[in-house]
């Protein structure tokens, strides 16, 4: 962004101007998840950063509160963790499957009535969470899966489903059917055909559809308060109580593993990103 | 010529229109049936469910049910006078079934709701029922009246009337601070009970503001990600979609610790010499904290349309500007800016739809002036149990979003919604 050397005064005041401002805006994205790591390592109960250390006194940081959410007494987390991982695992299989198979059928271009059907599929992204939530509890209530884990995963498929038919149906729009009619052609039939041909090359859009629904999952608090009962507590729903009563810095531990989660979910969908864009051809 | 009008015939003799029409129906079918799975799964988990809200939301039967013989015989009562001993007679008989079944409560918290002064009422006419004080062989009329003045008074019988029928708009009235009064005329609470519509302008203000600031925000960073060099918008794409990926509650979390009154950005503005130390401002629990929390999370919803639009517009388009004699200004604002509109168009209502339903950080970070209307409508499902009132809220601002939602379908269409 260097600027020719005719530029005249004023625009090269804009310039600068204007580099400022995006600097202050990438500040303001991304410093926030930088505020947690170092007080998450506080040595001391209080959550703002003590004399120690803004001296960089090795003895005010600790591993105390990581070491309290692993082994401390009575504490969720352990069980909130196993749940989140059980429902998020069985959710994203869920969307995935479902998801992608209907992304086929909206894909070929004999479906019928594919606008409102599309609406349809993508509504549960689209109505609000808490009115989402409303209905799907009522729902769950009359099926008597209120407060399990399968209404939970259930629930969970529904807001999942929408990401995955999005990214494969996108994945599928730069898709070349005649590898398809060649498959037919060579004898093979339709499943093996899928599995061996039409799959490999939407793994991509698959994947990444099925990380959106992971992450859906793994992040729900709103559904998951109207649903769960306290064996099915969640990462989110106890760091959404602990919010509530008293920010204690196990939560800031807490949320350390989850901003180290999701840097690793956002690498693989990065590369998964690429790969697809590779495959489908598409060169930027 | 007659090779024309001939029809053309496929090799099993049928004609090639049937044949093909065959096929195409058979490949729809297809093409249906894998979709079919999850609408299904959709239509009974999801879309029924969202019905069955509409129908709790203005169902009235529970009194329909209570008092089936007293509505029946009011149908003739003109409304005018108090109603006659028919009347009083039915009403009766139906009390004493509904305090066999230990319903009597139920029937009172109802009429309550209705027309102040029935809990007391309807309790003296139980326990004379319960001590089988009235006398059936007499006039019910005269014995009922003696229990209580106010069963004397025509308007308890007028309101009784008014719960008739098995669906009512009540509900939906109340969200909007209304009622209907007694000459089933609709009229606005009084000035100092009117909750819902602050809530509802302060839900749509908050979205509106939420939105413009995301613009105003989201547009140079997408614009500087669009125009630098691979290698450097890359990372710093990474700004962008970090806090997109990452836990709501964790970001959530973050301004709470930023925005307390011993915290960073406080610490901060003591240290440039902004505000003094003793009097550093409440920035949370308030509509500022729910301002600056919101922007933070939905502008990478912004940024990503946008950036998606950016990426396809050739700079060449701004040096033509240029090179024909526009400045820097003008060719931006004549050249590059309308063909971003399909950009902000879908990032701005996508903030929007967003920010309207908004829930978990107005109510962690909002305090009692930065709460939103999704905040009541979980206030009625899980505190006060009121579900038909939070399903009429639900859908109304579920009317709302439709409506935005449809505006975007026109403008750019669901499928063209570009994730990451």
């Amino acid at each position: 962004m260097a600027l020719p050397k005719y530029t005249e005064t004023r625009y090269r005041i804009w310039h600068y101007f204007y580099i400022a401002i995006c600097t202050f805006v990438f500040i303001f994205l991304i410093a926030p998840l930088f505020v947690i790591f170092p007080l998450s390592f506080n040595a001391e109960e209080f959550l703002v950063f003590s004399e120690g250390m803004k001296n960089l006194d090795p003895d005010a940081f600790s591993l105390r509160w990581y070491k309290d959410m692993v082994y401390g007494t009575k504490n969720p987390w352990g069980l909130a963790a196993k749940n989140s991982f059980i429902i998020a695992i069985f959710a994203t299989l869920g969307s995935v499957i479902l998801g992608t198979v209907a992304a086929l059928g909206l894909s070929s271009r004999h479906m019928p009535f594919k606008g409102i059907i599309m609406a349809t599929l993508i509504s549960p992204m689209i109505v609000p969470l808490i009115i989402s939530g409303v209905a799907i509890f009522f729902f769950m209530a009359k099926a008597g899966l209120a407060a399990t884990h399968t209404g939970i995963i259930l629930a969970h498929i529904i807001l999942g489903t929408p990401f995955v038919v999005i990214t494969v149906t996108a994945t599928l729009s730069g898709f070349d059917h005649s590898v398809t009619r060649a498959a037919a052609s060579l004898g093979s039939n339709p499943v093996n055909t899928f599995m061996k041909v039409t799959l490999p090359l939407i793994l991509p859009g698959v994947i990444s559809g099925g990380l959106f629904a992971f992450v859906t999952s793994f992040d729900e608090v709103v559904v998951v308060l109207f649903l769960a009962g306290l064996e099915n507590t969640t990462i989110p729903i106890q760091m959404w109580t602990g919010l509530r009563e008293q920010l204690s810095p196990t939560i800031l531990a807490v949320a350390t593993c989850l901003i180290v989660l999701s840097t690793l979910i956002l690498i693989s969908a990065e590369l998964l990103r690429r790969r697809s864009e590779r495959l489908r051809g598409i060169n930027r | 010529m007659s090779s024309e009008t001939k029809q053309i015939l496929t090799t099993d003799g049928i004609p090639l229109e049937i044949s093909l029409k065959k096929a195409e129906r058979k490949n729809k079918i297809k093409a249906f049936l894998l979709v079919a799975p999850l609408l299904l799964f959709l239509i009974i988990t999801y879309i029924f469910p969202i019905g069955e809200m509409f129908t709790r939301s203005i169902d009235d039967k529970m009194i329909t049910n209570m008092l089936p013989k007293t509505f029946k015989s009011m149908e003739t009562w003109d409304g005018k006078e108090l109603p006659s001993e028919e009347v009083f007679a039915s009403f009766l008989s139906d009390f004493k079934i509904l305090v066999e079944k230990k319903e009597h409560g139920k029937l009172a918290q109802r009429l309550n709701k209705e027309k102040n002064g029935f809990n007391t009422i309807t309790k003296k006419l139980f326990r004379q029922v319960k001590r089988n004080k009235i006398d059936e062989t007499q006039s019910i009329k005269e014995q009922i009246m003696k229990v209580h003045k106010r069963w004397r008074n025509v308007e308890y019988w007028q309101a009784i009337k008014r719960t008739a029928p098995p669906y009512t708009s009540a509900k939906y009235l109340k969200a909007m601070d209304m009622y209907l009064n007694e000459d089933n005329k609709i009229t606005q609470v009084s000035e100092d009970r009117r909750i819902h519509r602050i809530l509802w302008l302060r839900t749509v203000e908050v979205a509106f503001f939420v939105t413009v600031f995301c613009f105003l925000m989201g547009y140079p960073i997408a614009h500087l990600l669009a125009t630098l060099p691979m290698k450097y918008s890359n990372l710093l794409m990474i700004c962008v979609l970090l806090p997109f990926w990452t836990s709501l509650l964790v970001r959530t979390a973050s301004w709470m610790i930023l925005l307390q009154q011993q915290g960073v950005v406080n610490d901060f503005f003591v240290l440039i010499g902004l505000v003094s130390d003793d009097n550093r401002p409440e920035m949370m629990y308030n509509k500022v904290g729910t301002y600056v929390a919101m922007t933070q999370i939905l502008l990478p919803f912004m940024v990503l349309p946008l950036y998606s639009v950016m990426k396809t517009i050739s700079p060449s388009l701004m040096r033509a500007g240029k090179s024909l004699g526009g400045t820097p200004f003008v060719a931006f604002w004549k050249v590059y800016f309308p063909l971003t509109i399909p950009g902000i168009g879908a990032g701005c209502l996508l903030v929007f739809i967003l920010a309207i339903g908004y829930y978990i950080t107005p109510a962690l970070v909002g305090g009692a002036s930065g709460t939103l209307i999704s905040n009541q409508i979980a206030y009625h499902m899980k505190t006060t149990l009121d579900w038909s009132f939070a399903s009429a809220m639900g859908l109304m601002l579920l009317g709302g979003v439709l409506v935005i939602y449809w505006l975007y379908n026109k403008l750019v269409g669901v499928d063209n919604i570009k994730l990451g």
